[in-house]
């Protein structure tokens, strides 16, 4: 064992006992990954189930019965009768229910006229998403009770164009299966910043970094010496995220799995980069702990496409999210999850990745001088 | 005037000598800081050389420089102008070299307090590229010269101070390197460890012939170096031999005593001469340094008005040349007569009889889970007293001060501040006491009227009142002219004399001093001490904890403590007293201390 | 009493804003984020790429492809020509949706059948997926009822949809008085959260303890400035909201701000109490992460809460964002009247009112 070897091996042995013995270390890399993801994970769906829609019938008879039969019992909506609009408004407003469909007293009429009868619906177009779903299902609904008419009255119904639709990668439109992997992303930043954004800036607060450079250490040993340990501890915490994901969500692993580890291998280098960048830059912990705050949770959570699509934001906006490195871990998990050992979207991420790693660390080395000032 | 033949004769010496036989070069070196909007000259034109084979002591008060040069020769900073060599590298371009060759202890002996004293040994070993086959003996002989062998097990955060700094030494020990740099190692670590430390120091030359550099603000040590660089404001004020520094002042040195008037009086009387540099209360006598060309001074001209005067030479000693030195540097220092008035007399509602008990404590212990950081301790400190608190880092000085100021409760027994307990009384009571705590907590990205405008504002002083006091204390503490400095940018003397007025802004019946003039240099210790007196003198009780000896003489009591229990107290002379013996006819408050601090310690191994 | 409290205040003010670093993490990261997460959190999509393969040869399939081509929602990428491109092109995330039209397409629709076209959907992203099926839903839903119009055929009933207080469904009108909501939390426990571990760091708390300051006077000289820096924040937000990103901002003042103001109470209670807590910095920062990071995933913001289970909507109930996100687009959107919003100002005020007493007990007897 040369010297350079044995001050490398003596620095990552000194920082895992610190580990060791500072339980918050332990806790970030493995309490926090269960935590969230038994919070998020169970916690989090944005599959809407039983939103409520109130149903106003001001003429109730055979036409309108027909009509609200359609709406049936469904996973995704439950039906809430009131007696008049403005009940049922008021249900609306105080947020009970997310819409209202209205059936006029001359529905029955109406229905016989040739402009036809109208159907009011009434969203709460708050939250936009919501309503856009409400809206979907009730001309679905709609539709279905069209053609149930037509076929009673011996008629084919003419519904020109029919969509049939092939969700891929995920049949069931299970959310959980792209939230988990997304929320994997996210907990791996947080682990990644959190765990490095405060232990250089530490050594510099307790003085020990000046003791440190006045030995054959050279920088890169300094930085290396950093980044090992804290490596293991992520691929840990990520492992056991990882074995969440497949066996207590039950999130389909369609490509290899090493694939994964070697992925999120690179990934957590990006993250430690990062955390490291900051702890250097910033020389002291209140600062640190802001600025990793402020760039890794919001970013990651908003800017990688794990609930928000990125092609829709604007130009600049897609533009930011380039230097989010969670954006391209998120692509690579959901690829592997959901799809399988797909290269040409693994490797264009993972380049990019290794990329985003070479320049935080790099900025590191560089900002990371055996000097003082 | 310091008499100038005396550099002559030492510098140009050194300067000639080749090269190969100096551990360390400075030429003309320059180094100078930003820290705001100011522009800091931390070293101007500094050169000297330091031997090989020596301890050399750096010697200068706090701001002068010494870290920065310590750290320009460690290679971590580069100097704005001129070069330094170190063990023949130059420190600007061949820095690692250099850090691969010297031991570097900087001033928070660069321990990791989470890992053991063995793995702190062990850290250090596989950065200096130790040999696994020579370890074992290195490591035996390092912790038996350190006394830590027995404890190499325990997490260096939980050793005293004196222990991480013999820990400290050890890990820059641990290569044997030619040339050993240490950064005030010696700051705020208690008498005995300081003697301790010394004693390796001495041994590594001896045995090794191992090089020195140290710097330190305690001008006792000054006396043990075999050569020492003085530094002022960033210059270099000499350079030599400390025997001969010392020496210059032979003569000027007297002990003066009177039957007639207190010692503080004496000293207020003495300190106002024009012929008196500089005058100190030691023990039961003022001990006076006469001016360069003031005739040796007689009872009748120099105190007139006082009876009784005894006044006998004394040996001089390096503080005095070090005081010397600096005054004619510095302004003469002005009369303090600190106008306090302390307040609420009226409110003393304590019965006549005890009125003059200030602060009762009686069986005091406090526990943090089953370590008894203060054990069944009991004492009385009456009005207008100064009374003094010395330990060992560790001793339980700190916990017993923030039972005292009700910051912390105790476990069991009692305890009374002015007639209350400060933890369970009415917010008003603290009112009558000022604290100062040992980092001298002030706001530092707060201007100093800032913080005194907060303080005083703290304490309810209104509007006009306030306005008053902070005049005042900008005009008594000479802080005018620094009013609207960031106190984070001060130096530290100013600091503690910023954090002192914070402290009396509201004019207290007590103040509680916790290592008040820890790192501060001796001009600015003299200063503050003679402000204390002043107050003392006006009734104020006073309590303090400090790790300078010559300070626990200053004090009317004192009290001893070690690992929580109260070894002995009080008047200083009573407890030199105890420390006489037919070796030490004439013991210093230092052997006092250390003698009862070994024979504790003894104690405690034989029970 | 009250030129303690205000000293304190001024205090505090000073040290923060003093320090040039300390007065940027306040004012520029906030304000980037607004502009940055403004315009990324929607659900409306934007640029969905898709392709198309044609089978059909009639003019029918063209014009309803010109039916997707028209919309802004949608961006063509080259046509495929065979049908094993299509599995290609979505494992690559070429394209997000692929339209597959069957080669009697045009033969169906004129003679009255039903006409299938196939969507294929990437549901690496569900919701984005779900998103685009019902987008396609809607054109060609729309495409339906003008070919039904125009072949002189209507069906007897038909539906009338009015969106109340968002018409155009935009997302970001949604997303936008959630994001005023975060990041008035973010710089609120920015500023709170190290405030007393700092100084009990520092030694300056012993200091202040010793002072005849009460606990209660040190306690709302601690939490005005990040109770008045709060506000600030806010309303700087609210502004950028309404003049820039143009959501309109229907109800009163008078409520908004009673909302904005039991909400710093919680806030700054919570970030006192972590400090409070907390012996060193790191652990306040840490403090501060473990509530910032489930207070806003857990908050309704992105994830409506009704779809959380039984256990975790009880849990979201001790978290005032919870409440806040539906006073901010209760008044925003939809001007929901003070009465109205008593149920989410009441919970908001208990925390508060209970984090801070906590906050002001631990002052003192927080033992190192």
């Amino acid at each position: 064992m040369n010297n350079a070897q044995m001050r490398l091996l003596g620095l990552i042995r000194k920082e895992f006992l610190q580990i060791v013995r500072d339980p918050s270390s332990i806790a970030i890399a493995f309490l926090m990954p269960v935590v969230l993801l038994l919070l998020f994970g169970y916690g989090v769906s944005l599959d809407s189930e039983h939103v409520p829609l109130g149903l106003v019938v001001e003429q109730p008879d055979a036409d309108t019965a027909s009509f609200t039969a359609s709406f049936g019992n469904s996973r995704y909506f439950s039906s809430v009768p009131f007696r008049n609009t403005p009940e049922a408004v008021d249900a609306m407003m105080a947020g009970r229910i997310n819409a209202v469909i209205v059936l006029r007293q001359d529905f029955a009429r109406r229905l016989r006229q040739t402009d036809g009868a109208p159907i009011q619906l009434v969203v709460n177009g708050v939250d936009a998403n919501t309503a856009r779903i409400v809206e979907g299902y009730v001309t679905g609904a709609w539709g279905k009770w069209l053609e149930h008419t037509a076929l009673q009255q011996g008629q084919t119904l003419n519904t020109p164009v029919e969509i049939v639709n092939r969700v891929w990668y995920n049949e069931e439109l299970e959310s959980r299966n792209f939230l988990v992997p997304g929320l994997i992303a996210v907990i791996m930043t947080l682990i990644g910043a959190l765990l490095t954004a405060m232990v250089m800036a530490r050594e510099w607060e307790r003085g020990t970094m000046e003791a440190l450079m006045v030995t054959p250490l050279a920088m890169r040993e300094v930085i290396l010496g950093k980044l090992i340990p804290y490596f293991i501890l992520g691929m840990g915490g990520l492992a056991l995220s990882v074995a969440m994901a497949l066996w207590l969500f039950h999130v389909p692993l369609r490509g290899s799995v090493w694939l994964l580890f070697a992925t999120s291998a690179l990934f957590l280098l990006t993250a430690l980069g990062m955390g490291l960048l900051i702890s250097t830059v910033a020389r002291s912990q209140f600062i640190a702990g802001q600025l990793a705050i402020i760039t890794t949770f919001l970013p990651a959570f908003l800017l990688s496409g794990f609930i928000f699509d990125i092609n829709s934001m604007p130009p600049f906006v897609q533009a930011i999210t380039h230097v989010i490195a969670a954006r391209y871990y998120v692509a690579i998990l959901q690829t592997i999850f959901l799809v399988g050992n797909e290269w040409s979207v693994i490797l264009p991420n993972a380049l990019a990745l290794v990329l985003l790693a070479t320049l935080f660390l790099g900025l590191t080395r560089l900002k990371a001088r055996k000097r003082l000032e | 005037m310091f008499s100038p033949p005396l550099s002559e004769s030492h510098s140009p010496a050194a300067e000639q000598a080749p090269s190969d036989r100096m551990a360390l070069e400075v030429s003309g070196v320059s180094k100078a800081f930003r820290v705001g909007n100011r522009q800091i000259e931390a070293l101007r034109n500094v050169s000297f050389t330091v031997k090989r084979g020596v301890v050399t002591g750096l010697i200068g008060p706090d701001s002068a420089g010494k870290t920065t040069l310590m750290r320009l020769a460690a290679g971590l900073l580069l100097p704005d102008a001129g070069s330094i060599k170190v063990l023949g590298h130059d420190a600007a371009t061949q820095s690692l070299a250099i850090q691969s060759e010297i031991g570097y202890m900087p001033q928070r002996f660069g321990l990791y307090e989470d890992l053991t004293v063995q793995e702190n040994l062990d850290l250090y070993a596989d950065l200096q590229g130790v040999p696994k086959s020579l370890r074992p003996a290195r490591y035996d002989n390092l912790l038996q010269m350190a006394g830590l062998t027995a404890f190499t097990k325990r997490l260096a955060g939980q050793l005293s101070g004196g222990m991480k700094q013999k820990l400290g030494l050890a890990c820059a020990l641990v290569r044997q390197p030619p040339l050993l740099l240490l950064d005030e190692p010696t700051v705020g670590v208690d008498p005995l460890s300081r003697r301790e430390l010394w004693e390796i120091v001495y041994r590594l030359v001896q045995e090794q012939g191992t090089s020195v550099l140290l710097s330190t603000a305690y001008l006792d040590e000054a006396e043990r170096c075999d050569e020492v660089v003085l530094l002022h404001d960033g210059q270099l004020l000499d350079h030599g031999d400390p025997k001969v520094l010392r020496e210059s002042l032979r003569g000027r040195t007297y002990a003066v005593t009177s039957g007639a008037v207190s010692k503080r009086a004496l000293q207020t009387h003495l300190a106002s001469s024009p012929a008196i540099l500089d005058a100190l209360i030691q023990g039961d006598h003022v001990r006076i340094v006469m001016e360069q060309d003031a005739l040796p001074p007689q009872p009748g001209s120099l105190l007139p008005n006082i009876s009784d005067v005894q006044i006998n030479a004394v040996p001089p000693r390096f503080e005095d040349s070090f005081v010397a030195l600096l005054k004619v540097k510095t302004d003469p220092a002005t009369m303090i007569t600190l106008h306090h008035t302390p307040a609420s007399h009226a409110t003393f509602s304590v019965a006549a009889g005890t009125a003059q008990q200030v602060i009762t404590v009686q069986n005091l212990t406090r526990r943090f889970g089953n370590f008894s950081a203060v054990k069944d301790v009991s004492f009385i400190v009456s009005k207008g007293e100064v009374f003094g608190l010395l330990g060992a880092n560790g001793a339980g000085k700190s916990t017993m001060f923030r039972m005292l100021c009700g910051l912390l409760p105790p476990s069991s027994g009692s305890l009374r501040v002015a007639g209350v307990d400060l933890r369970y009384a009415a917010a008003a009571a603290r009112a009558r006491i000022g604290y100062m705590s040992q980092k001298f907590s002030l706001y530092g990205n707060l201007s100093v009227v800032e913080n005194l405008r907060f303080f005083s504002n703290a304490y309810g002083l209104s509007g006009k009142r306030g306005d008053t006091r902070i005049a005042w204390a900008l005009q008594e503490f000479a802080l005018t002219s620094s009013a609207d400095a960031v106190s984070g940018d001060l130096s530290l003397g100013y600091k503690q004399r910023l954090a002192l007025a914070c402290a009396l802004m509201h004019e207290p019946e007590i103040l509680f001093l916790d290592e008040p003039t820890s790192g501060v240099d001796p001009l600015a210790r003299r200063e503050f001490w003679r402000r204390i007196n002043a107050l003392a003198e006006q009734g104020v009780t006073i309590m303090v904890t400090t790790h300078f000896m010559e300070e626990a003489e200053y004090c009317d009591r004192l009290a001893i403590m070690a690992s929580g229990e109260m070894l002995t107290i009080g008047t200083p002379a009573e407890i030199k007293l105890q420390a006489r013996s037919v070796d030490l006819p004439d013991p210093t408050m230092e052997d006092a201390f250390v003698g009862l601090i070994t024979s504790h310690e003894a104690q405690g191994a034989a029970a | 009493m009250l030129r303690r409290i205000f000293a304190l205040m001024l205090k505090e003010f000073l040290a923060l804003l003093k320090d040039k670093r300390s007065r940027f993490v306040l004012i520029i990261p906030p304000l980037v984020q607004l502009m940055v997460f403004g315009y990324a959190a929607t659900f409306d999509l934007k640029h969905v790429t898709y392709a198309v393969f044609n089978e059909d040869k009639g003019s029918i399939s063209r014009d309803m492809i010109a039916a997707f081509h028209g919309s802004p929602s949608f961006q063509e990428m080259p046509q495929i020509e065979r049908n094993e491109q299509i599995a290609v092109m979505l494992d690559r995330k070429t394209v997000q949706m692929i339209i597959h039209v069957g080669p009697r397409f045009t033969a169906d629709m004129l003679s009255g059948r039903p006409a299938p076209i196939q969507i294929m959907v990437d549901g690496r992203n569900s919701n984005t997926a779900l998103l685009i099926v019902n987008y396609a839903q809607d054109i060609v839903n729309r495409f339906n009822n003008d070919w039904v119009a125009g072949n002189g055929g209507a069906p007897p009933a038909h539906i009338v949809t009015r969106a109340w207080f968002n018409p155009n469904l935009e997302s970001r009108w949604f997303f936008l008085p959630g994001i005023v909501g975060l990041l008035t939390l973010l710089v609120t426990i920015l500023v709170t959260a190290l405030s007393v571990a700092r100084e009990r760091e520092q030694g300056t708390f012993d200091q202040l303890l010793v002072t005849p300051l009460h606990p209660a006077e040190i306690l709302i000289g601690k939490a005005l400035p990040g109770f008045l820096i709060g506000i600030g924040e806010a309303s700087l937000i609210v502004m950028v909201t309404v003049f820039w990103f143009k959501v309109p901002l229907l109800g009163s003042l008078l409520t908004l701000y009673t909302g904005v103001l039991l909400f710093l109470l919680s806030a700054v209670g919570i970030g006192l109490m972590i400090s409070s807590l907390a012996v060193t910095q790191q652990q306040g920062m840490l403090g501060a992460f473990f509530f910032m990071v489930p207070a806003i995933i857990l908050s309704g913001f992105a994830t409506p809460i009704r779809n959380m289970p039984a256990l975790v909507q009880d849990l979201t109930l001790l978290n005032p964002m919870r409440y806040f996100l539906v006073v901010l687009r209760g008044v925003f959107l939809e001007g929901t009247p003070f009465h109205l919003l008593i149920p989410q100002f009441w919970p908001l005020a208990v925390i508060g009112v209970v984090t801070l007493a906590i906050a002001g007990w631990l002052f003192r007897h927080r033992l190192y």
